[in-house]
């Protein structure tokens, strides 16, 4: 079984304080670390085990700056065979639809049964790369998947729709599948493992190889702002044993305790 | 203007709330721009769909067919890349769900149309589209213009679009279905049902719900202690699911429960709008968080800027001193 995995680098935003830098159209990232989309973990998770199931090979590829050479590197001492990195810094204004572009040209000519993604990246919040890349790959997709059982060239899925419910497809690979969180136990890379993919050679693509005529973005930024106060909590000061008196009296007053 | 599209979203049978939010969008749209808005319906057994939706639309675009009972994207983009190359409406409404995630992209990368996801407000002025959407663990928001063309599709977020009033009297038009079997490459096969708990969530008046923040399992059982010393159960948002530090029906929000107690106690939870859809209709939100900025400070009612292991304890005592001075 031959597999694909696509994975990007980002900004770990969940619990970090996300200010805008002076241009107005990025982040302040100085103080922010930087490490694989959390879903992309999932999915590199997912394509491991397919791979120690089946064999073949496994390609990790990310669109990214020299920094995402360091992801390529965990995937490989996690378990992926090769690496390729798109040059980001060859690229201007880059949208879901034109990252999925990218991505294909670099991949259309390897010999694939599987190809997944995240479903999503915490940064972009797009959810749209996946679903073009199969488009654009002429293959299956779905989406929200948190169950794959491959025999033979059919593949039993279930995706995650809303309120707990699950559906069951059935897919022919070919197909690419985006991964949802919780599908699987993430590895770690184990120390040896890690040194041993600091030798291992990255593929470095860019434009003048997979774009030569420039591939049109469908979206632009024009600026980033904090999102509108709306109801904002109020904020209750002082000691923690004043603030948890009055949270006590609060709830007393509902009539809770 | 050419008209706007709403794609109407169904499941079991029943049609999915999003569909109204999308057609109320769609309206004000076509009001502004003196067009008109259609709801598209794929479906089976559509009668009960089209009456409910006749107020809703200017028109009613219905294809009936089996093919259409339960969702399929593949079947989807062959009947839409079809219907819409027909009758190029200049912007298609689709909802980010498991649905529109799983259609929008790929049907409008086919008709080579600018697409974006998941928005949360949308202006639509002299054939330009600008949307605002949210990126960073919704931390930020971003202004983003679609490259200019005839026509675009997006989807929207759901609870930004409020469901309005409205009494149209839409014109339905049936039309031959495009399509009228699944591909063998992707078939669907059936629903799952949720596992049911050993604890239903949904009935208990106290949720004391913890996320990310609670960093590791053995922590849960001071959150258990606490929930039940305030007489609460324990709900959790997606990564306390995901790490499998408890079992999914525990889980709040848009893939898991939906929640509407008298007291919520998030701890450690930045608010995510999946998690924010299923717990916003809570009477009374108490939130405690490292961040200022997390958006569940813009859902909670107090807000407590601190770890939630330094107040967890104290506020315990507080609550169990209270309640033997009443005893």
């Amino acid at each position: 079984m031959d597999i694909i995995v696509c994975i990007k680098r980002v900004a770990q935003t969940a619990e970090a304080d996300v200010k805008i830098d002076s241009s107005g159209k990025d982040i302040v990232k100085d103080r922010l670390t930087f490490d694989m989309n959390e879903s992309d973990t999932y999915a590199l998770e997912e394509a491991i085990l397919l791979k120690e199931k089946f064999g073949g090979t496994l390609t990790a590829v990310s669109l990214g700056t020299v920094q995402a050479e360091d992801t390529l590197r965990i995937a490989l001492a996690k378990g992926a065979d090769s690496a390729i990195r798109i040059k980001a810094e060859d690229f201007e204004g880059l949208d879901g639809y034109k990252t999925a572009q990218l991505l294909k040209a670099a991949i259309k000519d390897l010999k694939f049964d599987v190809v997944f993604t995240g479903c999503i990246a915490t940064d972009d919040y797009y959810s749209q790369v996946g679903v073009t890349l199969a488009e654009l790959l002429g293959v299956p997709h779905a989406t929200l998947v948190t169950k794959i059982d491959i025999q033979d060239t059919k593949a039993q899925v279930h995706r995650e729709l809303e309120g707990g419910l699950m559906e069951h497809l059935e897919m022919t690979l070919p197909a690419l599948f985006t991964i949802q969180t919780g599908i699987n136990e993430p590895r770690y890379a184990s120390l040896i493992a890690i040194r041993r993919a600091a030798k291992k050679e990255i593929k470095v693509i860019g434009a003048s190889e997979i774009d030569p005529i420039g591939i049109q973005a469908n979206a632009s930024l024009e600026e980033l702002f904090t999102p509108p106060a709306g109801k904002r909590a109020e904020i209750l000061i002082g000691s923690v044993d004043e603030i948890s008196a009055k949270v006590a009296g609060i709830i007393k007053e509902k009539g809770l305790i | 203007m050419n008209e706007i599209f709403a794609l109407v979203e169904h499941r079991q049978g029943i049609i999915r709330d999003i569909t109204y939010e999308l057609l109320s969008c769609g309206r004000k749209l076509a009001e502004k721009g003196n067009t008109k808005l259609t709801a598209v319906i794929l479906g089976y057994n559509t009668d009960n769909f089209v009456q409910i939706l006749k107020g809703q639309a200017h028109r009613l675009l219905v294809v009936d067919n089996e093919v259409y009972e339960n969702f399929n994207s593949e079947v989807y983009q062959t009947a839409l890349t079809e219907i819409i190359k027909r009758q190029n409406p200049v912007l298609t409404l689709i909802s980010h769900s498991a649905f529109g995630m799983d259609l929008c992209p790929a049907l409008a990368a086919q008709l080579g149309m600018p697409f974006t996801t998941d928005c949360l407000d949308v202006e639509l002025a002299e054939q330009k589209l600008k949307v605002t959407r949210q990126i960073y663990d919704g931390k930020l928001n971003a202004k983003v213009l679609l490259r200019k063309n005839a026509g675009y599709m997006i989807t929207l977020r759901s609870g930004c679009f409020p469901a309005g009033e409205s009494s149209l009297d839409g014109i339905v038009e049936k039309i031959d279905t495009p399509v009228s079997t699944q591909p063998d490459y992707r078939k669907f096969i059936e629903y799952i049902e949720a596992v049911v708990g050993e604890v239903d969530i949904t009935k208990s008046d106290i949720l004391v719900s913890v996320g990310r923040g609670v960093k590791e399992k053995a922590n849960l059982s001071i959150i258990e202690d606490f929930a039940e010393t305030i007489g609460g159960v324990v709900g959790c948002s997606r990564p306390v699911v995901d790490a499998g530090w408890l079992p999914k029906d525990r889980q709040i929000g848009s893939s898991g429960k939906t929640v509407k107690p008298k007291l919520y106690i998030a701890l450690g939870i930045s608010g995510a709008f999946q998690h924010i859809i299923g717990m916003k209709g809570a009477d009374t939100i108490i939130a405690v968080n490292k961040d200022p900025n997390a958006p569940i400070f813009s859902e909670a009612d107090y807000g407590i800027v601190d770890d939630l292991f330094k107040v967890v304890p104290v506020l315990k005592t507080k609550i169990l001193e209270m309640k033997q001075a009443k005893g």
